[in-house]
């Protein structure tokens, strides 16, 4: 039972962390400052633990990261000004991705507000089109219910970022406590959609009379919770099951219906068979123009079954058939029972022989140069690391792609990564609340050596903290996939992508973290064994091929089936000549 | 075409911002949009007109549905309704074209708010047609000054939107949905 409040005297500051505390938090991610010193000095008298970070942009990140890894609503903490607009990229990467997080900022005295006051930034018009909703709180008796909104709002219905702005004064003066009073009044807000008998008839009619149907798999089976069911919907039906990034652990990858990943860097049969379906499921997926490729040309002959919780996602990239909108996994609950058995093997016998070459075009079975590839790195990790509770965090660019393509994730949460925004510097900070929100699993950062820098601050953070997280560094001295762009579209002009690096081992032991550096195969797997029994945290320095390709992909624009494939011979590269 | 969306939305600080930020984010042209008080005073009703396919159109109501303050969204483009227009018109009025200029303002049953000695306001309410009919003819004296209100629209007859019916019942949250098990 929790302890009856009504009629306490508190302060705005004491309301703030009590209820934080009442909505399950254990950890927040924050950095002080002026305007939220009132609620970091009521922190005395709260259970909660502050994990101190090294930039707000990081807090985010670390929010955002807790959330993925765990289900719950992650919490960021930052000062009014600088440290609020700090936050301004995490929260779009929260957004785009639907996370659910709540970020508290501090905000000059009311009296102050409008008047260019030290520190004033009106951070919710800067938030505004990148939160799923924001307040301004300035009065301690609007904290409570505010809170208690937030915490609502952000994880329900299609998640996302909330940001709550409290000035000075509503911390520092007293308002009367009443948790039950203070429920959340939202009139206007409705997550809770599910959709009408006659779509989930015509969705069956569709399924069942379709003889090539793929399922796309996507983020919102993981925020859903439906991986169960979508694995006997798969299953009863016959149904193979292509991921999106944010998808991938959805469905597991060694099931006989996983195809893989599509879009501009899915494998060349997954893409194959979307093109050639006659009918998609469209599952927690939002049909983002990294998975389609020219909508003009995609999948021409299939209908389109797009179950979704959010409205404003139907018919906005790709026209549907039959929309479901509503919670994937009580829809998914409603159809099942109706789903005929269907023995589809003529389609799958069809997908097998799409695969064709792919397997002799596979980096992996590439005769050893003596380079060491990102995908080797990768694969090894995989293999090192496959049957315990590991979670794997990447940044953005080429070592995610071929994270994606080469780590096999079998379960969900146990690949975390910016899809949407494609935020380089997301990974180290997130695996960081990845590892506050699971402190039993295995963290692994996979980072390039161009993201790693954009927030490597937070390595002291790890130290403070003395968290065990391993951190890859795929080093190959590029932008990677920008240095690809320019290679295939930009005649090889590589303009600004050339890094002139610091030394990361040397870095990392300047943090304290025991660090080393990696240029061959065969140091892989040891470095791995190595990094894994140490009882700290670990950098592995991975210096890898240079000039590297990520494929196959899909041009910008271009049509799904229209893929630039790797040469089938190793491609000799500068370093060779 | 054009599009006509009652909206009614919290009567909160920021609303408006919320809802013209979303236009403009999502590239949609805001033709007009009025807001004023509702018969309830925790309830502000706006009416926007945007350019729109059909398929748009549905797109925007779905994201206004988004914001958290927005309570209840109609399309009446399609549905028998009123539309009004405001405009007040001050129009050069020389002693000879008074007289002229009053004749097509009660052609128009527009009313004449406020005379000057060279000029004449003239305040005409009806639908966008009609004041662009009547401002066409003025023109020619020579418009001085003009204000429109934007348009304001009402389903006709027993199709009612009212804020009552735009306010759903308290959220009924199970404790276990708002704290999350420990």
């Amino acid at each position: 039972m929790k302890p009856k409040t009504a009629g306490k005297t508190m302060t705005g500051a004491g309301i703030l962390w009590e209820c934080i505390e009442r909505e399950g938090v254990k950890d927040v991610f924050g950095y002080p400052g002026g305007a939220i010193l009132p609620a970091y000095d009521a922190l005395k008298h709260s259970k909660i633990h502050h994990i101190l970070v090294r930039h707000e942009q990081g807090a985010t990140h670390m929010a955002d990261g807790y959330a993925r890894a765990s289900g719950k609503v992650g919490v960021a903490v930052a000062t009014s000004g600088p440290g609020a607009t700090n936050m301004v990229t995490g929260i779009a990467t929260a957004m785009l991705d639907s996370s659910p997080i709540v970020c508290i900022t501090g905000q000059v005295g009311s009296k102050l507000i409008g008047s260019d006051a030290f520190q004033e930034t009106d951070i919710t018009g800067v938030t505004l089109p990148i939160t799923k909703h924001n307040y301004l709180v300035t009065h301690a008796n609007e904290v409570a219910r505010t809170i208690r909104e937030a915490f609502y709002v952000a994880k329900s219905g299609r998640p996302g970022p909330v940001l709550v702005d409290i000035t000075k004064d509503a911390q520092q003066t007293s308002a009367e406590f009443d948790w039950d009073a203070a429920k959340p009044q939202l009139p206007g807000y409705r997550p809770d959609l599910s959709p009408e008998q006659k779509e989930y008839e015509q969705a069956l009619d569709l399924i069942h009379n379709s003889k090539r149907p793929v399922i796309l798999a996507g983020h919102g089976i993981i925020i859903s919770g439906a991986m169960q069911e979508v694995r006997d919907f798969a299953e009863r039906a016959g149904i193979p099951v292509a991921l999106t990034l944010l998808g991938i652990g959805a469905f597991p990858a060694a099931h006989p219906l996983n195809l893989g990943m599509m879009g501009m860097h899915g494998e060349a049969w997954v893409n194959h068979t979307i093109q050639e379906a006659d009918l998609l499921l469209a599952f927690g997926m939002r049909f983002d123009d990294r998975v389609t490729g020219n909508l003009k040309t995609y999948a021409p002959n299939a209908k389109k079954i797009h179950i979704e919780i959010d409205p404003a996602e139907i018919n906005k990239n790709v026209k549907v058939d039959v929309p479901l909108v509503g919670d994937l996994r009580e829809v998914l609950h409603q159809l099942l029972p109706h789903v005929e058995s269907i023995d589809r093997s003529e389609w799958l016998d069809c997908i097998d022989k799409l695969k064709g070459d792919s397997a002799v075009r596979d980096i992996q079975n590439l005769p050893d140069s003596g380079h060491l590839y990102a995908a080797h790195v990768i694969n090894d990790l995989w293999r090192e690391t496959r049957d315990g509770d590991t979670i794997i965090v990447t940044d953005v660019g080429q070592h995610q792609m071929w994270e994606a393509q080469y780590y096999k994730h079998e379960k969900a949460r146990s690949l975390i990564t910016s899809g949407g925004l494609g935020t380089m510097g997301f990974a180290l900070p997130a695996a960081i609340g990845a590892k506050v929100a699971r402190p039993e699993a295995e963290v692994w950062v996979v980072v390039g050596d161009g993201g790693f820098q954009m927030t490597l601050c937070e390595l002291a953070t790890i130290v403070q903290e003395k968290l065990k997280v391993n951190i890859a560094i795929i080093n190959n001295g590029f932008l990677g996939m920008v240095r690809q762009w320019q290679e295939f579209f930009y005649e090889r002009n590589y303009a600004a992508t050339p890094l002139l690096n610091p030394d990361f081992a040397k870095l990392g032991e300047a943090y304290g973290i025991r660090s080393m550096t990696v240029s061959e195969r065969s140091q892989v797997i040891p470095s791995v064994r190595a990094a894994r029994e140490h009882d700290g945290p670990v950098l592995i320095n991975f210096k890898v091929e240079q000039e590297d390709t990520v494929y196959p992909m899909v041009a910008a624009g271009a049509s799904l089936h229209e893929m630039i494939r790797r040469p089938s011979k190793i491609v000799e590269t500068a370093a060779d000549e | 075409m054009m599009n006509t969306f009652v909206v009614y939305v919290e009567n909160k600080p920021g609303v408006l911002t919320r809802v013209a930020s979303l236009f403009r984010r999502r590239a949609f042209n805001i033709d007009s949009l009025t807001v004023g008080r509702t018969e309830k005073p925790e309830v502000s009703r706006m009416t926007i007109t945007a350019e729109a396919d059909q398929d748009q159109a549905r797109r925007i109501e779905a994201n206004l549905y988004k914001l958290v303050n927005v309570l209840l969204v109609e399309n009446i483009t399609h549905e028998p309704s009123i539309v009004r227009d405001l405009a007040m018109i001050k129009v050069a009025a020389t002693h000879e074209a008074r007289s002229h200029v009053l004749e097509l303002a009660s052609v128009f049953r527009a009313r004449v708010v406020d005379v000057a000695a060279d000029s004449l306001t003239i305040e005409i309410t009806g639908a966008e047609d009609k004041i662009d009919g009547l401002l066409e003819v003025l023109r020619p004296y020579g418009v001085l000054e003009m204000v429109r209100t934007g348009i304001v629209a009402m389903r006709r007859g027993k199709n009612t939107i009212s804020p009552a019916t735009a306010i759903h019942g308290e959220l009924d949250i199970a404790e276990d949905d708002v704290s999350q098990s420990v």
